[in-house]
Protein backbone atom coordinates (compact mmCIF):
# COMPACT_ATOMS: atom_id res chain seq x y z
CA UNK A 1 0.00 0.00 0.00
CA UNK A 2 1.11 3.59 -0.65
CA UNK A 3 2.20 5.70 2.28
CA UNK A 4 0.34 8.92 3.07
CA UNK A 5 3.24 11.09 1.89
CA UNK A 6 3.26 9.48 -1.51
CA UNK A 7 -0.42 10.37 -1.97
CA UNK A 8 0.52 14.06 -1.79
CA UNK A 9 2.70 13.52 -4.84
CA UNK A 10 -0.13 11.93 -6.81
CA UNK A 11 -1.83 13.68 -9.72
CA UNK A 12 -4.65 16.05 -8.89
CA UNK A 13 -8.18 14.86 -8.37
CA UNK A 14 -9.84 13.99 -11.66
CA UNK A 15 -13.17 12.98 -10.18
CA UNK A 16 -14.69 12.53 -6.74
CA UNK A 17 -17.51 10.02 -6.32
CA UNK A 18 -19.85 9.94 -3.34
CA UNK A 19 -21.14 6.53 -2.27
CA UNK A 20 -22.18 4.86 0.95
CA UNK A 21 -20.06 3.74 3.90
CA UNK A 22 -19.91 -0.01 4.42
CA UNK A 23 -16.71 -0.14 6.47
CA UNK A 24 -14.38 2.61 7.62
CA UNK A 25 -10.70 3.10 6.87
CA UNK A 26 -8.75 4.79 4.13
CA UNK A 27 -6.70 3.35 1.32
CA UNK A 28 -4.79 4.72 -1.64
CA UNK A 29 -3.97 2.21 -4.34
CA UNK A 30 -4.39 1.16 -7.93
CA UNK A 31 -7.84 0.10 -9.13
CA UNK A 32 -8.52 -3.44 -10.33
CA UNK A 33 -11.92 -3.30 -12.02
CA UNK A 34 -14.23 -6.07 -13.19
CA UNK A 35 -17.81 -6.00 -14.44
CA UNK A 36 -18.30 -9.55 -13.08
CA UNK A 37 -19.40 -10.59 -9.60
CA UNK A 38 -16.83 -12.16 -7.29
CA UNK A 39 -17.20 -15.30 -5.19
CA UNK A 40 -14.42 -15.12 -2.62
CA UNK A 41 -14.97 -18.69 -1.42
CA UNK A 42 -13.62 -20.88 -4.19
CA UNK A 43 -13.10 -17.91 -6.52
CA UNK A 44 -10.01 -16.37 -4.88
CA UNK A 45 -7.00 -18.28 -3.53
CA UNK A 46 -6.67 -17.14 0.11
CA UNK A 47 -2.95 -17.90 0.18
CA UNK A 48 -1.92 -16.04 -2.97
CA UNK A 49 -4.68 -13.49 -3.56
CA UNK A 50 -5.06 -14.71 -7.16
CA UNK A 51 -8.48 -14.97 -8.78
CA UNK A 52 -8.92 -18.65 -9.61
CA UNK A 53 -12.53 -18.83 -10.79
CA UNK A 54 -12.46 -20.41 -14.27
CA UNK A 55 -13.80 -18.05 -16.91
CA UNK A 56 -13.62 -14.96 -14.68
CA UNK A 57 -12.23 -11.90 -16.47
CA UNK A 58 -9.77 -11.39 -13.59
CA UNK A 59 -8.64 -15.04 -13.60
CA UNK A 60 -4.92 -15.28 -12.85
CA UNK A 61 -4.71 -11.67 -11.54
CA UNK A 62 -3.87 -10.72 -7.96
CA UNK A 63 -6.32 -8.67 -5.89
CA UNK A 64 -3.67 -8.11 -3.18
CA UNK A 65 -3.05 -4.46 -2.34
CA UNK A 66 -5.47 -3.25 -5.02
CA UNK A 67 -8.68 -1.28 -4.73
CA UNK A 68 -10.90 -4.10 -5.95
CA UNK A 69 -13.91 -2.80 -7.88
CA UNK A 70 -16.78 -5.17 -8.78
CA UNK A 71 -20.58 -4.95 -9.01
CA UNK A 72 -21.52 -7.26 -6.13
CA UNK A 73 -20.47 -10.40 -4.26
CA UNK A 74 -21.88 -13.86 -4.89
CA UNK A 75 -21.51 -17.47 -3.74
CA UNK A 76 -21.10 -19.09 -0.33
CA UNK A 77 -21.29 -17.09 2.90
CA UNK A 78 -18.00 -18.77 3.87
CA UNK A 79 -16.51 -16.15 1.52
CA UNK A 80 -16.48 -13.66 4.41
CA UNK A 81 -13.85 -15.83 6.07
CA UNK A 82 -11.86 -15.94 2.81
CA UNK A 83 -11.44 -12.15 3.04
CA UNK A 84 -10.33 -12.55 6.66
CA UNK A 85 -7.86 -15.25 5.65
CA UNK A 86 -6.46 -13.04 2.86
CA UNK A 87 -5.92 -10.33 5.48
CA UNK A 88 -4.12 -12.70 7.87
CA UNK A 89 -1.92 -13.78 4.97
CA UNK A 90 -1.13 -10.20 3.94
CA UNK A 91 -2.92 -10.77 0.62
CA UNK A 92 -6.11 -8.74 1.09
CA UNK A 93 -7.21 -5.97 -1.25
CA UNK A 94 -6.45 -2.45 0.06
CA UNK A 95 -10.13 -1.53 -0.28
CA UNK A 96 -13.31 -2.74 -1.96
CA UNK A 97 -15.75 -0.71 -4.06
CA UNK A 98 -19.10 -2.21 -5.10
CA UNK A 99 -22.09 -1.00 -7.05
CA UNK A 100 -24.28 -2.80 -4.50
CA UNK A 101 -22.68 -4.48 -1.50
CA UNK A 102 -24.22 -7.67 -0.04
CA UNK A 103 -23.81 -9.67 3.16
CA UNK A 104 -20.77 -11.79 2.23
CA UNK A 105 -18.56 -8.89 1.18
CA UNK A 106 -19.82 -6.53 3.91
CA UNK A 107 -19.22 -9.03 6.73
CA UNK A 108 -15.87 -10.02 5.22
CA UNK A 109 -14.70 -6.39 5.06
CA UNK A 110 -15.81 -5.71 8.63
CA UNK A 111 -14.13 -8.75 10.17
CA UNK A 112 -10.99 -8.29 8.04
CA UNK A 113 -11.02 -4.48 8.49
CA UNK A 114 -10.91 -3.65 4.79
CA UNK A 115 -12.32 -0.22 3.85
CA UNK A 116 -15.48 -0.69 1.79
CA UNK A 117 -17.77 1.70 -0.08
CA UNK A 118 -20.79 0.95 -2.28
CA UNK A 119 -23.37 2.76 -4.44
CA UNK A 120 -20.53 4.00 -6.65
CA UNK A 121 -21.05 4.19 -10.46
CA UNK A 122 -18.28 1.65 -11.04
CA UNK A 123 -18.54 1.86 -14.83
CA UNK A 124 -16.68 5.19 -14.45
CA UNK A 125 -13.65 3.42 -12.94
CA UNK A 126 -10.86 1.79 -14.93
CA UNK A 127 -8.13 -0.66 -13.99
CA UNK A 128 -4.86 1.11 -13.27
CA UNK A 129 -6.40 4.37 -12.03
CA UNK A 130 -5.03 5.62 -8.72
CA UNK A 131 -7.88 5.73 -6.22
CA UNK A 132 -8.23 7.10 -2.71
CA UNK A 133 -11.03 5.42 -0.79
CA UNK A 134 -12.40 6.89 2.42
CA UNK A 135 -14.66 4.26 3.94
CA UNK A 136 -16.04 6.43 6.72
CA UNK A 137 -17.06 9.20 4.29
CA UNK A 138 -18.13 6.78 1.57
CA UNK A 139 -16.02 8.62 -1.00
CA UNK A 140 -13.73 7.61 -3.85
CA UNK A 141 -11.25 10.06 -5.38
CA UNK A 142 -9.85 9.29 -8.82
CA UNK A 143 -6.35 10.70 -9.11
CA UNK A 144 -5.36 9.71 -12.64
CA UNK B 1 -30.26 3.69 10.83
CA UNK B 2 -31.78 4.85 14.08
CA UNK B 3 -29.91 3.39 17.08
CA UNK B 4 -30.83 3.53 20.75
CA UNK B 5 -28.38 5.06 23.20
CA UNK B 6 -27.23 1.61 24.26
CA UNK B 7 -26.84 0.36 20.68
CA UNK B 8 -24.81 3.48 19.85
CA UNK B 9 -22.63 2.82 22.87
CA UNK B 10 -22.00 -0.73 21.63
CA UNK B 11 -21.03 0.71 18.24
CA UNK B 12 -18.70 3.22 19.88
CA UNK B 13 -16.86 0.50 21.77
CA UNK B 14 -18.32 1.11 25.23
CA UNK B 15 -18.98 -2.62 25.68
CA UNK B 16 -15.63 -3.83 24.38
CA UNK B 17 -14.08 -4.76 21.07
CA UNK B 18 -16.13 -7.86 20.26
CA UNK B 19 -19.49 -6.19 20.91
CA UNK B 20 -18.35 -3.23 18.81
CA UNK B 21 -17.40 -5.51 15.92
CA UNK B 22 -20.75 -7.26 16.25
CA UNK B 23 -22.65 -3.97 16.09
CA UNK B 24 -20.57 -2.83 13.10
CA UNK B 25 -21.73 -5.94 11.24
CA UNK B 26 -25.39 -5.38 12.14
CA UNK B 27 -25.35 -1.67 11.25
CA UNK B 28 -23.72 -2.42 7.89
CA UNK B 29 -26.34 -5.07 7.08
CA UNK B 30 -29.13 -2.77 8.25
CA UNK B 31 -27.76 -0.03 6.01
CA UNK B 32 -27.46 -2.29 2.97
CA UNK B 33 -30.97 -3.71 3.34
CA UNK B 34 -32.67 -0.49 4.38
CA UNK B 35 -33.60 -1.29 7.99
CA UNK B 36 -34.99 1.67 9.93
CA UNK B 37 -33.97 0.28 13.30
CA UNK B 38 -32.82 -2.78 15.26
CA UNK B 39 -35.25 -5.28 16.74
CA UNK B 40 -34.62 -7.36 19.89
CA UNK B 41 -34.29 -11.09 19.27
CA UNK B 42 -35.62 -13.86 21.52
CA UNK B 43 -32.92 -16.33 20.53
CA UNK B 44 -30.04 -17.01 18.17
CA UNK B 45 -28.82 -20.10 16.32
CA UNK B 46 -25.21 -19.82 15.14
CA UNK B 47 -23.80 -21.73 12.16
CA UNK B 48 -20.23 -22.12 10.97
CA UNK B 49 -19.02 -24.63 13.54
CA UNK B 50 -17.36 -27.48 11.66
CA UNK B 51 -13.61 -26.93 11.41
CA UNK B 52 -13.94 -28.50 7.96
CA UNK B 53 -15.84 -25.38 6.80
CA UNK B 54 -14.31 -22.71 9.07
CA UNK B 55 -10.64 -23.48 8.65
CA UNK B 56 -7.93 -21.73 10.65
CA UNK B 57 -9.13 -18.25 9.64
CA UNK B 58 -12.62 -18.84 10.97
CA UNK B 59 -11.24 -20.26 14.21
CA UNK B 60 -8.92 -17.26 14.50
CA UNK B 61 -11.83 -14.83 14.20
CA UNK B 62 -14.00 -16.70 16.73
CA UNK B 63 -11.09 -16.78 19.18
CA UNK B 64 -10.55 -13.04 18.69
CA UNK B 65 -14.24 -12.41 19.44
CA UNK B 66 -14.05 -14.52 22.61
CA UNK B 67 -10.79 -12.82 23.65
CA UNK B 68 -12.36 -9.44 22.89
CA UNK B 69 -14.94 -10.02 25.61
CA UNK B 70 -17.80 -11.22 23.42
CA UNK B 71 -20.57 -12.73 25.57
CA UNK B 72 -24.10 -13.68 24.50
CA UNK B 73 -27.01 -11.48 25.61
CA UNK B 74 -29.78 -13.90 24.58
CA UNK B 75 -30.31 -17.65 24.39
CA UNK B 76 -27.84 -18.82 21.75
CA UNK B 77 -27.46 -22.36 20.47
CA UNK B 78 -25.01 -23.89 18.02
CA UNK B 79 -25.08 -25.77 14.73
CA UNK B 80 -23.50 -29.24 14.32
CA UNK B 81 -19.74 -29.63 14.58
CA UNK B 82 -17.53 -31.74 12.33
CA UNK B 83 -17.53 -34.66 14.75
CA UNK B 84 -19.14 -36.32 17.75
CA UNK B 85 -17.49 -34.42 20.60
CA UNK B 86 -17.12 -37.58 22.73
CA UNK B 87 -17.12 -40.44 20.28
CA UNK B 88 -15.03 -39.04 17.40
CA UNK B 89 -12.42 -41.81 17.34
CA UNK B 90 -15.01 -44.48 16.57
CA UNK B 91 -16.14 -42.41 13.58
CA UNK B 92 -12.64 -42.35 12.08
CA UNK B 93 -11.93 -38.65 12.76
CA UNK B 94 -8.23 -37.74 12.93
CA UNK B 95 -6.56 -36.53 16.14
CA UNK B 96 -5.52 -33.29 14.43
CA UNK B 97 -9.04 -32.49 13.22
CA UNK B 98 -10.46 -33.30 16.66
CA UNK B 99 -8.09 -30.92 18.42
CA UNK B 100 -8.96 -28.09 16.03
CA UNK B 101 -12.67 -28.81 16.33
CA UNK B 102 -12.43 -28.71 20.12
CA UNK B 103 -10.74 -25.28 19.90
CA UNK B 104 -13.74 -24.03 17.89
CA UNK B 105 -16.18 -25.40 20.47
CA UNK B 106 -14.10 -23.83 23.25
CA UNK B 107 -14.22 -20.39 21.58
CA UNK B 108 -18.02 -20.57 21.39
CA UNK B 109 -18.30 -21.82 24.98
CA UNK B 110 -16.17 -18.90 26.19
CA UNK B 111 -18.77 -16.56 24.66
CA UNK B 112 -21.48 -18.45 26.61
CA UNK B 113 -22.95 -19.97 23.45
CA UNK B 114 -24.75 -23.19 24.42
CA UNK B 115 -22.76 -25.79 22.51
CA UNK B 116 -25.82 -27.85 21.60
CA UNK B 117 -24.30 -28.72 18.21
CA UNK B 118 -27.57 -29.42 16.44
CA UNK B 119 -29.40 -28.24 13.33
CA UNK B 120 -32.75 -28.83 15.08
CA UNK B 121 -32.54 -26.32 17.96
CA UNK B 122 -36.34 -26.40 18.15
CA UNK B 123 -36.05 -30.02 19.37
CA UNK B 124 -33.26 -29.27 21.86
CA UNK B 125 -34.03 -26.32 24.10
CA UNK B 126 -34.25 -23.40 21.67
CA UNK B 127 -37.98 -23.49 20.99
CA UNK B 128 -39.36 -20.05 20.08
CA UNK B 129 -43.04 -19.24 19.84
CA UNK B 130 -45.26 -17.56 17.27
CA UNK B 131 -44.32 -14.04 16.24
CA UNK B 132 -40.99 -13.81 18.07
CA UNK B 133 -38.07 -12.15 16.31
CA UNK B 134 -34.98 -14.38 16.00
CA UNK B 135 -31.58 -14.30 14.35
CA UNK B 136 -31.03 -17.85 13.19
CA UNK B 137 -28.52 -19.32 10.82
CA UNK B 138 -28.85 -22.92 9.51
CA UNK B 139 -31.14 -22.77 6.51
CA UNK B 140 -33.36 -25.73 7.50
CA UNK B 141 -33.98 -24.34 10.99
CA UNK B 142 -34.63 -20.85 9.60
CA UNK B 143 -37.29 -22.29 7.29
CA UNK B 144 -38.81 -24.30 10.16
CA UNK B 145 -38.86 -21.33 12.57
CA UNK B 146 -40.48 -18.99 10.05
CA UNK B 147 -42.91 -21.42 8.47
CA UNK B 148 -43.88 -24.06 11.03
CA UNK B 149 -43.57 -21.93 14.18
CA UNK B 150 -44.41 -18.52 12.70
CA UNK B 151 -41.43 -16.83 14.34
CA UNK B 152 -39.50 -14.26 12.28
CA UNK B 153 -35.92 -14.54 11.15
CA UNK B 154 -33.84 -13.76 8.12
CA UNK B 155 -31.45 -16.38 6.84
CA UNK B 156 -28.35 -15.36 8.79
CA UNK B 157 -24.77 -16.44 8.19
CA UNK B 158 -22.40 -17.48 10.98
CA UNK B 159 -20.91 -14.03 11.73
CA UNK B 160 -24.20 -12.09 11.51
CA UNK B 161 -25.93 -14.59 13.83
CA UNK B 162 -23.07 -14.35 16.31
CA UNK B 163 -23.27 -10.55 16.06
CA UNK B 164 -26.95 -10.74 17.05
CA UNK B 165 -26.07 -13.04 19.96
CA UNK B 166 -23.49 -10.60 21.35
CA UNK B 167 -25.79 -7.58 21.07
CA UNK B 168 -29.27 -9.10 21.48
CA UNK B 169 -30.56 -7.36 18.36
CA UNK B 170 -30.78 -7.70 14.58
CA UNK B 171 -31.63 -5.14 11.88
CA UNK B 172 -35.34 -5.01 11.11
CA UNK B 173 -35.66 -5.89 7.42
CA UNK B 174 -36.71 -8.82 5.25
CA UNK B 175 -38.76 -11.51 6.98
CA UNK B 176 -39.04 -9.46 10.18
CA UNK B 177 -41.53 -7.32 8.25
CA UNK B 178 -45.11 -8.46 7.69
CA UNK B 179 -45.10 -7.32 4.06
CA UNK B 180 -42.19 -9.61 3.17
CA UNK B 181 -43.98 -12.71 4.47
CA UNK B 182 -46.85 -12.47 1.97
CA UNK B 183 -47.03 -15.47 -0.41
CA UNK B 184 -46.76 -14.77 -4.14
CA UNK B 185 -47.14 -18.18 -5.75
CA UNK B 186 -49.41 -21.15 -5.10
CA UNK B 187 -48.28 -24.76 -5.39
CA UNK B 188 -51.16 -27.24 -5.70
CA UNK B 189 -49.75 -30.55 -4.50
CA UNK B 190 -51.48 -33.47 -6.21
CA UNK B 191 -49.06 -36.19 -5.14
CA UNK B 192 -49.08 -38.75 -2.34
CA UNK B 193 -46.88 -37.70 0.56
CA UNK B 194 -46.36 -40.44 3.14
CA UNK B 195 -42.66 -40.61 3.93
CA UNK B 196 -40.04 -38.09 5.04
CA UNK B 197 -38.33 -38.88 1.73
CA UNK B 198 -41.51 -37.83 -0.14
CA UNK B 199 -41.48 -34.47 1.63
CA UNK B 200 -37.79 -34.15 0.77
CA UNK B 201 -38.58 -34.81 -2.90
CA UNK B 202 -41.37 -32.20 -2.73
CA UNK B 203 -38.79 -29.71 -1.45
CA UNK B 204 -36.61 -30.49 -4.47
CA UNK B 205 -39.48 -29.92 -6.92
CA UNK B 206 -40.65 -26.66 -5.33
CA UNK B 207 -37.11 -25.44 -4.62
CA UNK B 208 -36.05 -25.91 -8.23
CA UNK B 209 -39.15 -24.01 -9.42
CA UNK B 210 -38.38 -21.13 -7.03
CA UNK B 211 -34.80 -20.95 -8.33
CA UNK B 212 -36.16 -19.82 -11.71
CA UNK B 213 -37.42 -16.54 -10.25
CA UNK B 214 -35.10 -13.53 -9.90
CA UNK B 215 -36.90 -12.37 -6.75
CA UNK B 216 -37.94 -15.58 -5.09
CA UNK B 217 -41.63 -15.57 -4.17
CA UNK B 218 -42.85 -16.94 -0.82
CA UNK B 219 -44.62 -20.20 -1.72
CA UNK B 220 -48.14 -21.09 -0.60
CA UNK B 221 -48.81 -24.85 -0.60
CA UNK B 222 -52.24 -26.44 -0.92
CA UNK B 223 -53.34 -30.06 -0.89
CA UNK B 224 -51.39 -31.35 2.12
CA UNK B 225 -53.85 -32.20 4.86
CA UNK B 226 -51.40 -33.00 7.63
CA UNK B 227 -47.69 -33.29 8.21
CA UNK B 228 -45.63 -34.49 11.18
CA UNK B 229 -42.75 -32.58 12.73
CA UNK B 230 -40.38 -35.05 11.06
CA UNK B 231 -41.98 -34.60 7.64
CA UNK B 232 -41.90 -30.82 8.00
CA UNK B 233 -38.24 -30.75 9.03
CA UNK B 234 -37.43 -32.89 6.00
CA UNK B 235 -39.35 -30.53 3.70
CA UNK B 236 -37.78 -27.42 5.28
CA UNK B 237 -34.25 -28.77 4.82
CA UNK B 238 -34.93 -29.67 1.21
CA UNK B 239 -36.76 -26.53 0.04
CA UNK B 240 -34.07 -24.39 1.72
CA UNK B 241 -31.26 -26.37 0.08
CA UNK B 242 -32.70 -26.58 -3.41
CA UNK B 243 -34.57 -23.27 -3.52
CA UNK B 244 -33.08 -21.01 -0.87
CA UNK B 245 -36.54 -20.73 0.69
CA UNK B 246 -36.66 -19.25 4.19
CA UNK B 247 -40.46 -19.26 4.50
CA UNK B 248 -43.47 -21.09 3.09
CA UNK B 249 -47.10 -21.29 4.04
CA UNK B 250 -48.97 -24.61 4.00
CA UNK B 251 -52.77 -24.37 4.14
CA UNK B 252 -54.18 -26.25 7.13
CA UNK B 253 -50.72 -26.90 8.58
CA UNK B 254 -48.68 -23.73 9.20
CA UNK B 255 -49.95 -20.90 11.42
CA UNK B 256 -49.79 -17.91 9.05
CA UNK B 257 -51.41 -19.63 6.05
CA UNK B 258 -54.93 -18.51 7.02
CA UNK B 259 -53.90 -14.86 6.86
CA UNK B 260 -53.60 -15.01 3.11
CA UNK B 261 -55.69 -15.97 0.11
CA UNK B 262 -53.85 -18.37 -2.20
CA UNK B 263 -51.98 -16.31 -4.85
CA UNK B 264 -53.48 -16.56 -8.36
CA UNK B 265 -50.21 -17.61 -9.96
CA UNK B 266 -50.41 -21.40 -9.55
CA UNK B 267 -48.16 -24.38 -10.27
CA UNK B 268 -49.47 -27.95 -10.00
CA UNK B 269 -47.11 -30.58 -8.54
CA UNK B 270 -47.94 -34.07 -9.79
CA UNK B 271 -46.92 -37.57 -8.74
CA UNK B 272 -44.72 -37.66 -11.86
CA UNK B 273 -42.85 -34.55 -10.65
CA UNK B 274 -42.22 -36.22 -7.30
CA UNK B 275 -41.14 -39.52 -8.87
CA UNK B 276 -38.77 -37.66 -11.16
CA UNK B 277 -37.20 -35.85 -8.19
CA UNK B 278 -36.72 -39.15 -6.32
CA UNK B 279 -35.03 -40.63 -9.38
CA UNK B 280 -32.75 -37.60 -9.73
CA UNK B 281 -31.55 -38.16 -6.15
CA UNK B 282 -30.67 -41.79 -6.82
CA UNK B 283 -27.41 -42.27 -8.71
CA UNK B 284 -26.40 -45.74 -7.50
CA UNK B 285 -27.92 -49.17 -6.96
CA UNK B 286 -28.86 -49.76 -3.34
CA UNK B 287 -26.57 -52.82 -3.21
CA UNK B 288 -23.57 -50.67 -4.17
CA UNK B 289 -23.99 -48.39 -1.14
CA UNK B 290 -21.36 -48.66 1.60
CA UNK B 291 -22.68 -45.88 3.85
CA UNK B 292 -26.07 -45.48 5.49
CA UNK B 293 -27.04 -42.33 7.36
CA UNK B 294 -30.21 -41.02 8.99
CA UNK B 295 -30.50 -37.67 10.70
CA UNK B 296 -30.41 -34.81 8.19
CA UNK B 297 -31.83 -32.75 9.82
CA UNK B 298 -31.03 -34.32 13.21
CA UNK B 299 -33.35 -37.14 14.26
CA UNK B 300 -36.20 -36.69 16.72
CA UNK B 301 -36.51 -39.11 19.63
CA UNK B 302 -39.50 -40.67 17.85
CA UNK B 303 -37.36 -41.49 14.83
CA UNK B 304 -34.66 -43.03 17.03
CA UNK B 305 -37.27 -45.18 18.76
CA UNK B 306 -38.33 -46.45 15.34
CA UNK B 307 -34.74 -47.33 14.38
CA UNK B 308 -34.36 -49.29 17.64
CA UNK B 309 -37.56 -51.16 16.90
CA UNK B 310 -36.35 -52.09 13.42
CA UNK B 311 -32.80 -53.03 14.47
CA UNK B 312 -33.69 -55.01 17.60
CA UNK B 313 -31.90 -58.39 17.38
CA UNK B 314 -30.37 -57.69 13.95
CA UNK B 315 -26.86 -56.92 12.70
CA UNK B 316 -25.96 -54.13 10.30
CA UNK B 317 -23.51 -54.94 7.53
CA UNK B 318 -22.65 -51.39 6.44
CA UNK B 319 -21.26 -48.28 8.11
CA UNK B 320 -24.46 -46.77 9.57
CA UNK B 321 -24.44 -43.31 11.19
CA UNK B 322 -27.34 -42.04 13.27
CA UNK B 323 -26.96 -38.28 13.62
CA UNK B 324 -28.81 -36.35 16.28
CA UNK B 325 -28.49 -33.76 19.02
CA UNK B 326 -26.65 -34.95 22.11
CA UNK B 327 -29.69 -33.96 24.17
CA UNK B 328 -31.86 -36.29 22.07
CA UNK B 329 -29.30 -39.08 22.29
CA UNK B 330 -29.36 -38.81 26.07
CA UNK B 331 -33.09 -39.59 26.03
CA UNK B 332 -32.29 -42.54 23.75
CA UNK B 333 -29.66 -43.69 26.29
CA UNK B 334 -32.22 -43.48 29.06
CA UNK B 335 -34.81 -45.43 27.08
CA UNK B 336 -32.40 -48.22 26.11
CA UNK B 337 -32.62 -47.37 22.36
CA UNK B 338 -28.90 -46.62 22.22
CA UNK B 339 -28.02 -50.06 23.59
CA UNK B 340 -30.22 -51.82 21.01
CA UNK B 341 -28.91 -49.73 18.12
CA UNK B 342 -25.25 -50.08 19.10
CA UNK B 343 -25.69 -53.83 19.71
CA UNK B 344 -26.79 -54.06 16.08
CA UNK B 345 -23.54 -52.40 15.04
CA UNK B 346 -24.90 -48.98 14.03
CA UNK B 347 -23.10 -45.90 15.33
CA UNK B 348 -24.41 -42.78 16.97
CA UNK B 349 -22.83 -39.61 15.65
CA UNK B 350 -24.17 -36.96 18.01
CA UNK B 351 -23.19 -33.28 17.60
CA UNK B 352 -22.46 -33.77 13.88
CA UNK B 353 -23.92 -34.98 10.60
CA UNK B 354 -22.85 -36.33 7.24
CA UNK B 355 -23.02 -32.83 5.72
CA UNK B 356 -20.39 -31.19 7.95
CA UNK B 357 -18.16 -34.11 9.02
CA UNK B 358 -14.80 -34.36 7.15
CA UNK B 359 -15.69 -37.47 5.14
CA UNK B 360 -15.03 -36.35 1.56
CA UNK B 361 -14.27 -39.36 -0.62
CA UNK B 362 -14.42 -41.80 2.30
CA UNK B 363 -17.42 -43.74 0.96
CA UNK B 364 -18.68 -44.66 -2.48
CA UNK B 365 -22.43 -44.34 -2.07
CA UNK B 366 -24.83 -43.10 0.63
CA UNK B 367 -28.32 -44.40 1.41
CA UNK B 368 -30.51 -41.86 3.22
CA UNK B 369 -34.07 -40.57 3.48
CA UNK B 370 -32.86 -36.96 3.19
CA UNK B 371 -32.87 -34.90 -0.02
CA UNK B 372 -30.57 -32.35 1.65
CA UNK B 373 -28.07 -35.07 2.57
CA UNK B 374 -28.07 -36.23 -1.08
CA UNK B 375 -27.20 -32.69 -2.23
CA UNK B 376 -24.13 -32.38 -0.03
CA UNK B 377 -23.08 -36.02 -0.40
CA UNK B 378 -22.91 -35.57 -4.16
CA UNK B 379 -21.53 -32.03 -4.27
CA UNK B 380 -19.19 -31.74 -1.30
CA UNK B 381 -18.26 -35.34 -0.50
CA UNK B 382 -18.32 -36.87 -4.01
CA UNK B 383 -20.53 -39.84 -3.07
CA UNK B 384 -23.22 -41.40 -5.18
CA UNK B 385 -26.63 -41.33 -3.48
CA UNK B 386 -29.74 -43.44 -2.97
CA UNK B 387 -32.91 -41.94 -1.44
CA UNK B 388 -35.40 -44.31 0.21
CA UNK B 389 -38.21 -44.16 2.76
CA UNK B 390 -37.01 -44.13 6.39
CA UNK B 391 -37.75 -47.78 7.27
CA UNK B 392 -36.20 -49.03 4.03
CA UNK B 393 -33.03 -47.07 4.77
CA UNK B 394 -32.70 -48.87 8.11
CA UNK B 395 -33.41 -52.26 6.52
CA UNK B 396 -30.91 -51.62 3.70
CA UNK B 397 -28.19 -51.52 6.38
CA UNK B 398 -28.94 -55.05 7.62
CA UNK B 399 -28.98 -56.74 4.23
Amino acid sequence: MFSVTSVVDWPEIVMKLQGRKIYQGTAAAEALVTSMGISFFGGVDPDTGLVVEPGHELAGQSISGKVLVFPTGKGSTVGSYTLYRLKLNGRAPAAIINAECETITAVGCIIAEIPCVDQIPIEQLVTGQLLIVDGAQGTVEVRA
Amino acid sequence: MKLTTEQQRMLDGGYGRATQKAMEILVALGTIYGAAQMVSVASVQVSGVSYDNLGEAGLHWLSAMADGGGRTRVLTTLNPAGMDIENWRALGISEEFAQNQLRVIDAFARMNVITSCTCTPYLAGNAPHFGQHLAWAESSAVCYANSVIGARTNREGGPSALAAALTGVTPEYGLHLEARRRPAITFDVEAALDETSDFGALGVVIGQRLERFKDKPVPYLRGIERASVEQLKSFCASVATYGGAALFHMAGVTPEADRYAPPDDTIVITQADLDHAQQSLTSAASDAADFVSLGCPHLSIGEIARIAELLDGRRVTKEFWITTARATKQIADQMGYTRIIEAAGAKFAADTCCVVAPIKGRFKALVTDSAKACYYAAGKNKFKTVIKPFDEVVLSAVK
